[in-house]
């Protein structure tokens, strides 16, 4: 399936190859950097590439191309799927899945690619089993080793890999017991300038920390599980049980994992926190435009939105702004046009605005359409949704575990504005 | 071993010595290391050195550092002799990364390579699995030709072993020496065959993987394993998952009869957009036969339906092709809702997936359509995920929603993407000519473009009027002389051609501006692109023919311009047109016929969807996404006349796919308990599901009190449901009220449980109801834990117990529960109202009962006596039905519209048994059917009630009416008018209703 795999930075040096079949020269890649210069963004660069003799698959994460190499027919997106695993597995390793990381650990970059696939069908890539074979690497870790010589390769086969849970390493123990559940939702949502919504949705996720000794049987239940319209599962989760009982019911892997993702539907009505009226207006036949917008809360069940922060995508022939934000601050990037307002939080008695002038390119015309809004915002200990966690039950392990539940609320692909006007 | 020892008495002094110098370095990171060194050969005498030395910490950090050299592409294989010595090294860290090494470099050295085998023979042997399974892998890899028959040995000795670890292993080996020697494919075959009887889910991916790869038309292998491949899928990994699901959609295809030609004639309203009627027509008569679906179809595609809910999107993809290629039509929407999920993910994974629904979305709009906002576009979005939902968008178009749409193009076009806003204009083209209704609205809209500020627009506008123009050859004279106003001020080579051409055609139509575009034209032909140049010979060539007086002489200053041009395909068409259009003694016989060659009506452009040949490739593969054949690529077969002898598949032991078999004569009982009971036996930590487990939420405890609280409400004549927050006391009364009418219902229940006997293996999700109630009873739940908690056997026979316990209880409080099964457990696609009942309860735990007292339906003011065409005689084999709407409270469920039915005999002999056959309702639909009717005298007709829970949606109800002999499918789409229940209401109720959140 896989041949190969090149990581590539983005000023396009090849910084790292692995082969699992034969060798593929690195020249292949030639064909990767004409599509690119094509594509002029980044993030339009095709993730399939037809060559005289391979495919290529790519991803972009984190300012890095994953380039694999394909001679036969595959699913693509399992391909795709398989290197965004790869990406998680290093940010999981080395809390980054940057070039200067990858670069300092190659040692174990190359081990875990090797445990993971073998002759390009993937082996072992759940995070349990492959920090059992190759331990991430601590500083601690690196002083004892180099002190007793001891490696950080396991000699035995994890017993993950032979059970029927895969995802769980065997013998777990802590002295404190803990399961956190952190419900995050994000507000999906495209606003038109008058204000009305044109499309929303609520994407939420619960990610799960889990530090329980031994075998821990949990479920966990929700006071409205039907709010839940579409619900995609870690493997973990026992569906059976959730389609007769929406209980999710699961024996869990040892520490971070997301247990599940879901979305509510879009035929419940959303609550937009926020609203923003903004007014950018060029006037004809003059280098300079005025440019305002206010920020206030809308349906924000009465918690405070915080971590307010608008970007907003200027016309290509806006030179520079003169602006005042009442609070916050904000940068003007010139060469890529890009506003950004970091508000903060709102306080009702005096709501944030941003006003001042702008300064076209002289001579050219009038651009003609007002840019769109992109906000983000969290409002901490609310789920937009309603979603309520009942209970945490655990089965199998005498102790008491430490539970406890988080909510947050952010902005997901929150635009307003339909591409001006 | 023995170049350690060499290596201590001949290096031992400088070994330590640079040992020392690399310390420093290599601990604190190998990459530190490796900048130093670049090619530099001495340095690559430091590694020899360090290799050799007798410390294990400096041969690790030696290794490491040439990790770090394969890593960068850099060539280390003059270290050969020197690293393959260390293949042996009891630490565990450097023979990984030897190990590395070998793998990389042993195709080079293949001399050298191998004397690392005897190591790995040995390995082979090792009591540790890892150690056994890691030498097999490194073995294998290592692509030196000579060692195929040691490769084979231990591959064949491998798949025997005990640990499945290492039996995957084997399965992986299998492949890779078959790519090293296909020679040894027979042999690798049995291999394969033996290893596909594996049990293990650890083993299940990696062989059908290899099969795949060696022999994809061995199908004959799977036969006997395809039960189990189907049960053992939820556990296998994901990976696995995928490329299983991918060969059992293959063998699919040619192992069972095509599901597809029963559904043609119910699914008019889809096919309709593609398919011609009497087309149609032809296809359902020849397969009236009845049709059931092989027990193994349905228990592939059951087993398949949980894996939608992965969090894996390429084996969330992998069911949706497999549902989109071999599941009966009117299943296949379920793939919609989590396709749609998928385009949360990552740019990639949105691209893929967003092609594939291009596709899906050409042939079947209605599955995607109550998603169309979740294909709106964003401004942050990258340009390709732009033009493929905009290619989706259009294709979802119809009569309903384009003028939403329309509004929503309109804000692309001015969009800062260019690129993006051009693709716009192309879709508002599309959607033009796709839908009538709206062609002129387009064709204003895009006039209106016209005067737009950027270029590209304006050029892109002008192109898609031009098709348009051509289709309608009506008069759209005006439109044409804004256009000729155009080519003072529009540079884009594309749009001034289109407008030259288009001048040309329509000629005579505007007499008087034509001559004088052509005389300006000719003015600045030189500095002119090639494309506007070829047009402006084709103008001169048409007004010379229609308009000689005015045009001759102009016409003839441009032929002597193109004769001369730097182009020569100008020059040519110079040439061409002279001869053609200019009189003269050498003229043939073509030059009568001039007007008729460049005035000839021309047939207007197609504007149709790029992803329209797309269909022929299977989806989610590399070859759909390219739109060309990937190499490996297999085709997916068409679906046999006949079907193969299903016995093949029958294996000696094998409990489940026993209880799917159409022979399966053990479920005389209670059908709701006994899928329930199914879903027990499938091993404890299969979350397996499916629809027959999703309807066995309703186990019969819990019936009782659905059965009660629909016959409550219907009495109540409420329209709302009442759910979740009904108490214990509540339910007792109504079951006591329920008595009353037993005797009503006990026919009914048992016809219906006669029913489901018969569909269940056609269609498992085909359970008879009535009601839509949502609760989970405890008594569910008990039994359900209960049984988990026991082994397989027990259970069972626990279940009988309950079996027994219950169904006395059943038969004397609830006669109902047959007909009931909680739809809450399937995730419903439909459009529900915006104040779901049952949200309310969750989020506010409102007793919804004092609510729903205040509400009482009143009787219709008016009925009509319209009735609809259910059946008609002629296609019906002389049995005749039609339906239609009272406008009464239903009496199976408050839910339900009440339907009747009026069946007619026209024939001269007597239809016996008339009876609902298998439904195909959608997702959360729920019908009652009326009791069968022993016969029906000639010329005789009786009219029978029906209950159709629509889910509030106009989604159609698709069901069979069968007689003793035939089967016709027929299907009910109710106008939204009868979904809606007379309600009366005091002002200050309507206020309260309306003012809840």
């Amino acid at each position: 399936m896989i041949h190969s795999l090149f990581l590539i930075n983005c000023s396009g040096d090849i910084f790292l190859e692995k082969h699992w079949k034969s060798v593929v020269s690195q020249s292949v890649c030639d064909y990767f950097f004409e599509a690119q210069e094509k594509a002029a963004d980044v993030e339009n660069v095709p993730p399939v590439i037809s060559t005289p003799h391979h495919y290529l698959i790519s991803i972009y994460r984190d300012k890095l191309f994953f380039v694999s190499v394909i001679q036969t027919e595959v699913p693509p997106l399992f391909v795709i799927e398989f290197l965004h695993r790869v990406a998680d597995t290093f940010q999981d390793y080395f809390g980054e899945c940057s070039e200067a990381a990858i670069k300092d650990n190659v040692v174990i970059v190359y081990e875990l690619l090797e445990e993971m696939l073998d002759n390009g069908f993937p082996l072992a890539t759940e995070s349990n089993i492959l920090k059992e074979l190759i331990k991430p690497p601590t500083i601690l870790r690196s002083v004892v080793n180099s002190i007793t010589g001891s490696s950080n390769v396991g000699d035995t086969l994890p017993t993950g890999q032979l059970s029927n849970i895969p995802w769980r390493r065997a013998g777990v123990k802590y002295t404190n017991n803990e399961a956190y559940f952190d419900v995050v939702e994000e507000i999906d949502a495209i606003i038109d300038k008058s204000g009305s919504t044109v499309f929303a949705e609520i994407q939420g996720v619960i990610d799960a920390c889990i530090k329980l000794s031994g075998m821990p049987d949990l479920s966990l239940s929700f006071m409205n599980p039907r709010l839940l319209d579409d619900v995609s599962f870690h493997p973990c989760i026992r569906f059976k049980r959730w389609e007769s009982e929406r209980v999710l019911s699961f024996i869990p892997p040892d520490g971070n994992f997301r247990l599940i993702s879901y979305r509510v539907s879009s035929q419940n009505l959303v609550a937009i926190p926020v609203y923003v009226k903004h007014c950018i207006s060029f006037k004809e036949n003059s280098s300079c435009g005025r440019f305002d917008i206010t920020i206030g809360p809308k349906q924000n069940m009465g918690k405070t939105i915080e971590g307010i922060t608008v970007t907003v995508h200027m016309p290509k022939v806006v030179l520079n702004m003169n602006l005042t934000p009442t609070q916050g601050s904000y940068t003007f990037d010139p060469v890529t046009k890009v506003l950004t307002w970091d508000v903060g939080k709102i306080t009702p008695q005096k709501l944030p605005s941003l006003k001042g002038l702008v300064n076209l390119q002289s001579g050219a015309p009038k651009p003609e359409e007002n840019p769109s809004l992109n906000i983000q915002f969290k409002i901490q200990q609310l789920a937009i949704s309603g979603l309520k966690v009942n209970r945490l039950d655990m089965y199998g392990e005498k102790y008491k575990p430490f539970k406890g539940v988080k909510y947050v609320t952010k902005a997901g692909k929150f635009q307003l504005g339909r591409f001006g006007r | 071993m023995s170049s350690n020892s060499f290596a201590y008495s001949e290096q031992s002094g400088g070994g330590e010595a640079t040992e020392l110098g690399q310390e420093a370095t290599s601990t604190i990171s190998p990459s530190g290391a490796f900048g130093l060194f670049s090619s530099d050969l001495k340095k690559n005498e430091d590694l020899k050195q360090m290799l050799e030395s007798n410390k294990d910490s400096a041969k690790l950090d030696a290794m490491k550092r040439i990790v770090g050299m394969i890593a960068k592409g850099k060539n280390a294989s003059e270290l050969f002799p020197a690293v393959v010595k260390n293949v042996a090294s009891k630490n565990i860290e450097i023979k990984k990364l030897v190990y590395v090494y070998l793998v990389r470099y042993a195709e080079e050295q293949q001399d050298l390579a191998l004397l690392s085998i005897s190591t790995f023979q040995r390995a082979l042997k090792d009591s540790n699995q890892l150690i056994r399974a890691s030498a097999l892998r490194v073995l294998s890899s290592i692509r030196v030709p000579i060692i195929v028959p040691i490769m084979m040995l231990a591959i064949k000795e491998a798949s025997a072993d005990l640990s499945p670890y290492v039996r995957k292993n084997a399965a992986h080996a299998i492949q890779k020496l078959y790519s090293l020697d296909p020679e040894q494919k027979e042999m690798l075959i049995e291999v394969i065959e033996k290893l596909l009887k594996d049990k293990s889910t650890l083993v299940a991916g990696s062989v059908v993987m290899a099969f795949e790869e060696v022999c994809p038309d061995r199908i004959d292998l799977i036969h006997k394993n395809y039960r189990k491949l189907c049960n053992l899928l939820v556990d296998v990994e994901e990976w696995g998952q995928v490329v299983i699901i991918h060969m059992l959609t293959r063998y699919a295809r040619t192992q069972f009869l095509s599901p597809w030609k029963e559904e043609d004639g119910l699914e008019d309203d889809e096919k309709n957009f593609y398919d011609s009627d009497d087309e149609q027509k032809e296809k359902t008569d020849k397969t009236k036969k009845s049709y059931t679906m092989d027990p193994d179809h349905r228990l592939l595609i059951r087993n398949t339906k949980p894996l939608l809910q992965s969090r894996n999107a390429a084996v969330v993809m992998a069911v949706a092709q497999l549902y989109w290629h071999i599941s009966p039509k009117s299943e296949v929407g379920i793939i919609s809702k989590s396709l749609v999920r998928l385009l949360r993910s990552n740019r990639e994974v949105q691209y893929i997936v967003l092609q594939n629904i291009a596709t899906m979305s050409i042939q079947r709009k209605g599955m995607f359509e109550p998603y169309l906002k979740s294909f709106y576009v964003r401004s942050t979005d990258p340009t390709m995920i732009k033009t493929l939902k905009l290619e989706i968008l259009t294709n979802l178009a119809n009569e309903a929603n384009i003028s939403t749409l329309l509004r929503e193009f309109q804000t692309y076009v001015k969009s800062q993407d260019k690129e993006f806003a051009a693709a716009t204009i192309q879709a508002i083209g599309r959607c033009a000519t796709n839908i009538s209704e709206v062609t002129d609205t387009c064709l204003n809209g895009l006039v209106c473009l016209l005067s737009n500020r950027d270029e590209i627009v304006v050029a892109e506008s002008v192109v898609v009027i031009k098709k348009l123009l051509q289709m309608q050859p009506a008069q759209h004279g005006e439109i044409i002389k804004h256009m000729a106003k155009l080519l003072d001020s529009i540079t884009i080579p594309v749009a001034r051609a289109s407008i030259l051409w288009l001048i040309g055609e329509n000629c005579e139509r505007v007499p008087k501006i034509a001559p004088d575009v052509l005389r300006k034209m000719a003015k600045g032909f030189t500095s002119e692109d090639d494309l506007v140049k070829l047009q402006i010979l084709n103008l001169g060539a048409k007004l010379y023919l229609t308009n000689s007086k005015q045009t001759k002489l102009l016409t003839q200053y441009i032929l002597n311009l193109g004769k001369y041009d730097q182009n020569y395909d100008i020059r040519d068409r110079t040439r061409f047109i002279r001869q053609l259009i200019v009189p003269n003694e050498k003229s043939g016989a073509l030059s009568k016929y001039a007007k008729k060659i460049f005035l000839a009506q021309k047939p207007a452009p197609l504007l149709e969807s790029p992803f329209k040949d797309r269909d022929h490739f299977q989806l989610g593969t590399l070859s759909h996404t390219l739109n060309t054949k990937a190499a490996g690529y297999l085709e997916l077969s068409n679906w046999p006349e006949v079907a193969p002898d299903p016995s093949v598949r029958n294996v000696e032991v094998i409990e489940l796919a026993k209880e799917w078999t159409p022979a399966g004569k053990a479920k005389k009982e209670n059908p709701a308990q006994k899928f329930y009971s199914e879903s027990e036996e499938e091993e404890d930590s299969s979350d397996s599901s499916s629809d027959s487990d999703s309807d066995s939420g309703s186990a019969s405890g819990e019936q009782d009190e659905q059965g009660g609280s629909s016959e409550d409400s219907s009495e109540d004549s409420s329209s709302e449901p009442q759910s979740d927050s009904e108490s214990a006391s509540e339910v007792g009364d109504k079951r006591a009220a329920k008595r009353n009418s037993k005797s009503k219902w006990k026919r009914d229940s048992e016809d219906g449980e006669n029913e489901n006997e018969k569909s269940r293996t056609s269609d498992s999700s085909s359970a008879d109801s009535s009601s839509v109630e949502e609760s989970s009873s405890d008594s569910e739940s008990e039994s359900e834990s209960e049984s988990e908690s026991e082994s397989r056997k027990v259970t069972k026979e626990k279940e009988k117990k309950t079996k027994q316990d219950i169904n006395p209880l059943t038969k004397d409080v609830s006669l109902l529960d047959l007909d009931d099964f909680n739809p809450v457990s399937t995730p419903v696609a439909l459009p529900t109202p915006a104040f779901s009942p049952s949200l309310i309860a969750d989020l506010e735990g409102l007793n919804l009962s004092t609510t729903s007292s205040v509400i009482s339906v009143s009787t219709p003011v008016f009925v009509p006596v319209k009735t609809h065409v259910l059946l008609h005689r002629m296609s019906g084999k002389g049995l005749a039905a039609h339906y239609f709407f009272p406008r009464q409270p239903c009496i199976f469920g408050d839910k339900m519209v009440s339907i009747q039915v009026t069946l007619n005999n026209t024939t001269d002999r007597k239809i016996e048994n008339i009876h609902i056959g298998g439904k195909k309702l959608p997702i959360g639909m729920q019908m009652h059917v009326f009791n069968p009717i022993e016969s029906l005298e000639p010329e005789g007709s009786i009219t029978v009630s029906v209950g159709i829970d629509f889910c509030d949606s106009t989604q159609t109800a698709s069901f069979q009416l069968c007689t003793k002999d035939d089967c016709f499918n027929v299907s009910i789409q109710p106008p939204v008018g009868e979904l809606l229940l007379p309600v009366a209401m005091s002002e200050k109720d309507f206020k309260k209703e309306q003012g809840r959140p």
